[in-house]
């Protein structure tokens, strides 16, 4: 456990140092708050497109950070061949891999807590810009404890594709590392056409492939709920830890696979 | 700094300078000719493609298209051309409302937008009325959606019957305010009347939480102000002809002879005209309440067919 922590340490503060991870946090956190300036071009519905656009932001940026960091993680230290001197190491091939997997876990919770922090810095100042009897019209107010579910999953969604993009990584190229994450991606968010793909069917084989497509690629449709709570509308406990429960089983799933597939490879 | 600093300095000022200048002679420039429409394309149409194809960015996505609906109004709008259009407005709404079926706003602006009648709107109250009907088929328990429809019948269409059965419909939702039962059915016995569209407007001006659509309420209610003073006016020009046995050829003529203080202003503050041959009162022809609507009118006044 102290080893898969040092690898995460590590990786974390490589990510640190790395100068497209700061652009990108800077630029997301820019983005929110230029959210100001298009929030003036609506008719009056700031709160909700400023709300709309640092869930949107929070979520494009760190799938970027989660993909385009995913895919590297192994790939480097095999193109690089330092991964002949760390394992050599008193460090197994499953610690290296858990290890890389946590540091970026860990670049990426720092990152969604602060872009989190400036989203709801930016919404407690517009708060303040209006009139009490306005805010009174909102759905929900500005600055909302149920905006935390949606950066919850949102997190948790960005878990599972570092997951995906590890498990990639650890037999593929980074090319095609990113082109199947982001495909799996894709084809995630469309859990609920696969699942009554049926409906628009005649044939029951395509029919039991889209079904079974819906149980076996991750459904990462669930985890979207920015809708929801930027309308106010009900998000029960139940779901956030139901969901995040099971993006948590599919990361163990998918590091395990990627574990094993790494433990047997050749670097010869 | 060093002499290479001070150079490198100097050498990005002198570009940026170049880039600023540039871009001013690029502004002076004939611009670029644009095809009809003024090169706005509205590439998808479909909803459910667009649906599909912003994966799971569709709240933002509706956001993107709101400020493109509100963008294409505001230009058509303000354009000049007597050719222009509103062709993209019902589209940009219905794909903003099926990528976020909760966007209040949206239908409720959305259906004001198009009920506005030409060169101010398209003057599509049918397209409003879907609009509000998709809102509240998505939302059944927004009474407001079956308010706005019956509003639009009222003012726009002037089909009181229809009008009266959104009201009352609006009325059984639970939250609908207590006013609504008897204005349908004052609506449905009499028609429209001037105080049920001050009440109405009202009712808009009170819970509107944007000032767009406060600032619309507030015409709304100046321009029903300024029909009650055309009004007052022709019952005072009619007393002083009938007293004076004189036609009235001036507001002098009232201000004279003591019916009137000064020549009468409207709610915006624009004299009234005095159409002395005719015999009409009207607004000024640059009054900010021009046009006036054409009111709804009581069902008694449409004669012996209804």
């Amino acid at each position: 456990m102290r080893t898969i922590a040092r690898v995460a340490v590590s990786v974390f503060r490589e990510s640190v140092r790395n100068k497209v991870l700061y652009s990108l946090v800077c630029f997301a956190v820019l983005l929110i708050s230029t959210a100001y300036l298009i929030g003036q071009l609506t008719a009056g519905q700031d709160i909700k497109i400023i709300k709309d656009l640092g869930l949107a932001a929070i979520s494009i940026f760190g799938l970027l950070i989660a993909v385009f960091l995913g895919i590297t993680l192994v790939w480097k230290e095999i193109e690089q061949r330092s991964i002949y001197s760390m394992l050599a190491k008193p460090l197994s091939r499953s610690e290296f891999v858990l290890g890389k997997y946590a540091g970026l876990a860990l670049t990426l919770v720092v990152n969604v807590g602060l872009m989190g922090l400036a989203y709801y810095a930016m919404l407690a100042y517009m708060a303040t810009t209006f009139p009490p009897e306005a805010r009174a019209a909102w759905p929900a107010p500005a600055v909302d404890p149920a905006l935390m579910k949606a950066l919850g999953l949102i997190l948790v969604e960005l878990l599972l594709v570092t997951a995906v993009a590890l498990f990639f990584s650890t037999f593929s190229s980074p090319f095609l590392s990113a082109v199947l994450t982001l495909a799996i991606w894709v084809i995630g968010t469309f859990d609920a056409d696969l699942r009554n793909f049926e409906s628009v069917v005649a044939s029951p084989s395509a029919a039991a492939l889209a079904r079974g497509l819906y149980y076996l690629i991750p459904n990462f449709g669930a985890f979207d709920v920015k809708l929801q709570v930027v309308h106010g509308l009900p998000v029960s406990w139940d779901y956030v830890v139901t969901t995040a429960a099971y993006g948590a089983v599919y990361v163990v799933l998918l590091l395990t696979g990627a574990v094993a597939i790494f433990s047997r490879r050749d670097f010869k | 700094m060093t002499v290479r600093g001070w150079t490198l300095a100097v050498g990005l000022a002198a570009l940026l300078a170049g880039v600023v200048g540039l871009q001013r002679a690029r502004e002076r420039l004939d611009p670029l000719p644009m095809p009809d429409g003024g090169g706005s394309v509205l590439y998808v149409r479909s909803p459910e493609v667009m649906k599909r194809a912003v994966l799971s960015y569709d709240a933002v996505a509706a956001d993107l298209y709101w400020i493109r609906a509100i963008q294409h109004y505001g230009a058509t709008k303000l354009s000049t051309d007597p050719g222009k259009a509103y062709d993209q407005l019902y589209p940009l709404l219905d794909i903003s409302t099926s990528l976020d079926p909760d966007f209040t706003v949206a239908y409720r602006f959305g259906a004001i937008f198009l009920s506005e009648p030409f060169p101010n709107g398209p003057g599509r109250a049918d397209q409003a009325i879907a609009l509000l009907q998709k809102g509240l088929t998505a939302r059944p328990e927004t009474w407001a959606f079956a308010q706005d429809i019956g509003f639009v019948h009222y003012w726009w269409r002037h089909d009181y019957a229809q009008a009266a059965a959104w009201f009352l419909r609006a009325s059984a939702i639970p939250g609908a305010p207590a006013w609504m039962k008897p204005l349908a059915a004052v609506t449905l016995a009499q028609g429209g009347n001037r105080a049920s569209s001050r009440q109405l407007w009202q009712q808009v001006n009170d819970s509107a939480d944007v000032d767009w659509l406060r600032t619309q309420a507030r015409l709304r209610l100046r321009q029903l102000d300024a029909l009650d003073q055309i009004d007052a006016l022709r019952t005072i020009a009619a007393a002083y002809e009938r007293r004076t046995g004189l036609r009235l050829r001036s507001w002098d003529d009232l201000v004279r002879s003591g019916y009137l203080r000064g020549v009468p202003r409207d709610p915006a503050g624009y004299l009234y005209r005095l159409d002395a041959a005719r015999g009409r009162i009207t607004l000024a022809p640059d009054s900010s309440l021009n046009p006036l609507p054409t009111e709804p009118v009581s069902l008694s006044s449409m004669g012996p067919t209804l």
